[in-house]
């Protein structure tokens, strides 16, 4: 490698920015918040930019991969414990990074128009080049526990952003559900490093596919723990069953945040580590089936709770899990370029809907029920088309970004026998279902008749539609890196074949080109018959979705309340801990326990000084004769003959001398 | 006659003297209400000491002992004019001098 391509600069100079802003912000003109919050996310982006310029024109290149950055200061070195700040620049991270960086520039500069007029404008910036910082650490990490720490970091950010308007209670609330829940995969997470500490005796993920790589017969036991272990993790960072709670209710914070943090990176932080642990996996048959059935499981759970969703992020907020669901169903089919090519398409048009909701909760003043809104694409027409596009790549229409990753999950699936046909045909359910749901919103927004009467669309700024045009264009043209340049149909060749490197070639396919047209014509099929009925239910007959509903209250009410799964946590875990920590904890260990301690020592001291005050009476006469008793005593000491008169006893006092 | 007065007096009764004059100071210093008393009563404490310095001085032919009675002479001088001046303006501030009534530091 020709000289270095300074990948510390990319995690550090965001945190440059958070400190700047955070530390001086409230003081400096909005000027100077906007500049430095925007150059530090573009530094870094052009730090990503040069070293994939370096690495695809000049240095030896892509196969030199990966590239190590390593912090001559070792981190912590116990024992045979030794951890080092390094950084890894692989194909995975590389790619990553792009998105992260630039995406997350494109929100950057999408929030200079959104959040304009909010006092805590710098407050705002500072956090959110904090997550930038602590998601590029996670991105770069070279080993789990660097890894852990940028993993942590979002998972701070996230809080700080989901409440960021803390004067709300429901936003406050909704950013310490997200915290704790987030815990319980940590939790997972944390435990998983131990094992891979105590089997390895290293966290370093490429010693770790070395000792795996030397071992090809090691299979299951204590790796399938392992990767359970890491799953648990995953699940909680990418919000999947059962720790998708999060989520929707972390859409209390503002929407570019929701676009940033809860829809393009951070929830995709565990298909990530899927991604970069992969190896583990890839020695655990069983692990790796829980991985897609989750995967599944999740993306058409959530695809039917957002059928019935009336507020415009939450619908986005569970078509996020759902896709989230898409891409663990690709892990687990050991299709990670594919969950990875997802992840990336997916970042382009989910950021993309959320900026555009929230250019269109901007315009009406804050609104964000669907029913209040229709008729909008008048008054709005950029944020109507790009909106358009990014309903149309979700729904996985081609030549759209969201088709190409789709088909390539789907088709992964498909091949990997008869569970994978179920779980082939799960994903082809919860396709038609997001192709349904997301054209509801796209009638329910934009065309019909207006439906509030309130509402006055001001015109948005263009740091806001300049990202919103970025975007869609990603989100026509992200998904081409998938084909293929020499053959005439769709295929993961390309892009799988640059992460291949990093993330192992997939075994040989019995495939064929004509298959997986078949299966492309089926997965747009459904999605048309979800555009149909949406078309149907929402444009031709409006009355009727209220009389369905009237129809099947019980599957409506079920939907409508999400499964009552937050009810259900409530009951079962919620309840039972704070009746433990209200009842045991809080009377009987704190109040009963350590309290009646406190007030004994306190007791003692008291009723002790209540005694001895009794001697500094203030009386003059009686601190005399106090005096004149001491000495009266000393004297006593000095003219008796006390050693003779203890000597008759055979007590020897130690005199001088002696 | 001559063969009385020149006899020496044994120095036990200077010294019992000295512990009787000492002992009734205390005596009076525990006992008495007056501040005043109380003062007399310190000095006839020091003056019982003064008697048993200069005792010993002659006994053991050192004029240390009688150097200390001056010095001893002295301080009481400089404490009696303060402990009086005290004394007035307790006097000035309570309109009594009953040792039991000037009690402010009582809890």
């Amino acid at each position: 490698m020709n000289g270095s391509l300074h990948l510390w600069l990319i995690p550090l100079l965001p945190f440059a920015g958070f400190l700047f802003n955070g530390i001086l912000g409230r003081r400096l003109p909005k000027w100077l918040v906007t500049t430095v919050a925007l150059l530090a996310p573009l530094a870094a982006f052009g730090v990503v930019l040069n070293a994939t310029w370096v690495l695809f024109t000049i240095g030896p290149t892509l196969g030199s991969l990966p590239y190590v950055e390593t912090c001559p200061l070792p981190w912590i070195s116990i024992g045979a414990l030794h951890v080092d700040f390094s950084f890894v620049l692989d194909q995975l991270s590389l790619v990553m990074l792009l998105v992260v960086t630039g995406v997350g520039f494109l929100i950057h500069v999408y929030s200079v128009g959104y959040m304009h007029d909010d006092e805590g404008y710098a407050r705002y910036f500072s956090f959110l080049n904090l997550f930038l910082f602590f998601m590029t650490l996670l991105v770069l990490a070279g080993n789990a526990l660097l890894m852990f720490v940028g993993w942590e970091g979002v998972g701070l950010a996230s809080y700080l952003l989901i409440g960021f308007y803390f004067q709300k209670k429901s936003a406050a609330d909704a950013g310490k559900k997200a915290f704790i829940v987030n815990r319980i995969g940590d939790f997972g997470f944390l435990i998983g490093m131990f094992l891979l500490l105590a089997n390895f005796g290293t966290l370093t993920f490429t010693e770790i596919a070395a000792k795996l790589a030397a071992n090809p017969g090691w299979q299951g036991g204590i790796l399938t723990v392992i990767a359970l272990c890491l799953l648990l993790g995953a699940a909680g960072k990418s919000a999947q069953l059962p720790l998708y709670i999060w989520l929707p209710d972390a859409m209390e914070g503002p929407t570019p945040v929701s676009a940033l943090i809860h829809a393009a990176t951070m929830v995709t932080a565990g298909v990530y580590m899927i991604a970069r642990t992969h190896v583990l996996f890839d020695h655990s048959p069983f692990a790796l089936g829980t991985v897609a059935v989750v995967g599944a499981a999740t993306a058409l759970f959530a695809a039917t709770i957002g059928l019935v969703q009336n507020d415009i992020k939450r619908v986005l907020a569970y078509s996020t899990i759902s896709q989230l669901g898409y891409m663990f169903l690709g892990c687990g089919v050991a299709a990670y370029s594919a969950a990875i090519f997802h992840l990336v398409t997916h970042a382009f048009f989910k950021a993309l809907l959320f900026l555009a909701a929230g250019s269109v909760i901007h315009a009406i003043g804050g609104e964000q029920d669907l029913r209040k809104m229709g008729g909008l694409w008048k008054k709005l027409p950029v944020t109507f088309a790009v909106t358009t596009v990014g309903v149309l790549a979700i729904a996985g229409f081609p030549p759209f970004a969201g088709f190409f990753s789709k088909d390539a999950i789907l088709y992964a699936a498909f091949m990997q026998g008869a569970g994978g046909k179920a779980l082939w045909f799960v994903g082809l359910v919860t396709a038609l279902l997001t192709s349904f749901y997301m054209f509801r919103l796209w009638y329910l927004a934009f065309l019909g008749k207006p439906r509030s009467k309130e509402a006055h669309p001001h015109s948005t700024p263009w740091s806001m539609l300049g990202p919103l045009l970025i975007l869609g264009l990603l989100s026509i043209c992200g998904g081409w890196i998938g084909i293929e340049r020499s053959a005439g149909w769709i295929n993961m060749e390309r892009f799988s074949g640059f992460l291949a490197p990093a993330l192992g070639a997939r075994a040989a396919e019995s495939g064929s080109a004509h298959l997986e047209l078949i299966l492309s014509i089926f997965a747009v099929a459904v999605a048309l018959v979800g555009w149909f009925v949406a078309d149907l239910l929402y444009r031709q007959r409006p009355a009727r979705p209220a009389q369905l509903a009237a129809a099947y209250p019980d599957s409506y009410k079920l939907l409508a309340n999400k499964y009552y799964v937050d009810e259900f946590y409530g009951a079962t875990v919620v309840k039972p801990l704070l009746v433990l920590s209200t009842y045991l904890l809080g009377w009987v260990v704190d109040k009963a326990l350590l309290g009646g301690a406190a007030w004994l020592l306190g007791g003692i001291a008291t009723f002790a000084g209540a005694l001895l005050q009794r001697w500094q009476s203030g009386n003059l006469r009686s601190y005399a004769a106090w005096l004149a008793a001491g000495a009266a005593a000393v004297l006593l000491f000095v003219v008796v003959p006390w050693s003779a008169f203890l000597a008759n006893f055979g007590i020897h006092l130690n005199m001088a001398g002696h | 006659m001559s063969s009385f007065f020149s006899q020496e007096i044994p120095i036990s009764w200077y010294l019992l003297l000295s512990a009787v004059l000492f002992s009734l100071g205390v005596a009076g210093f525990l006992i008495k209400r007056n501040l005043i008393t109380v003062f007399m009563s310190i000095e006839l404490m020091l003056n019982a000491v003064n008697l048993s310095f200069v005792t010993f001085a002659h006994q053991w032919h050192a004029v240390k002992g009688q150097i200390f009675v001056l010095f001893v002479m002295v301080v009481a001088a400089a404490e009696a004019a303060v402990g009086l001046a005290i004394i007035i303006a307790v006097f000035r501030a309570r309109a009594t001098l009953a040792v039991d009534r000037i009690d402010l530091m009582k809890l």
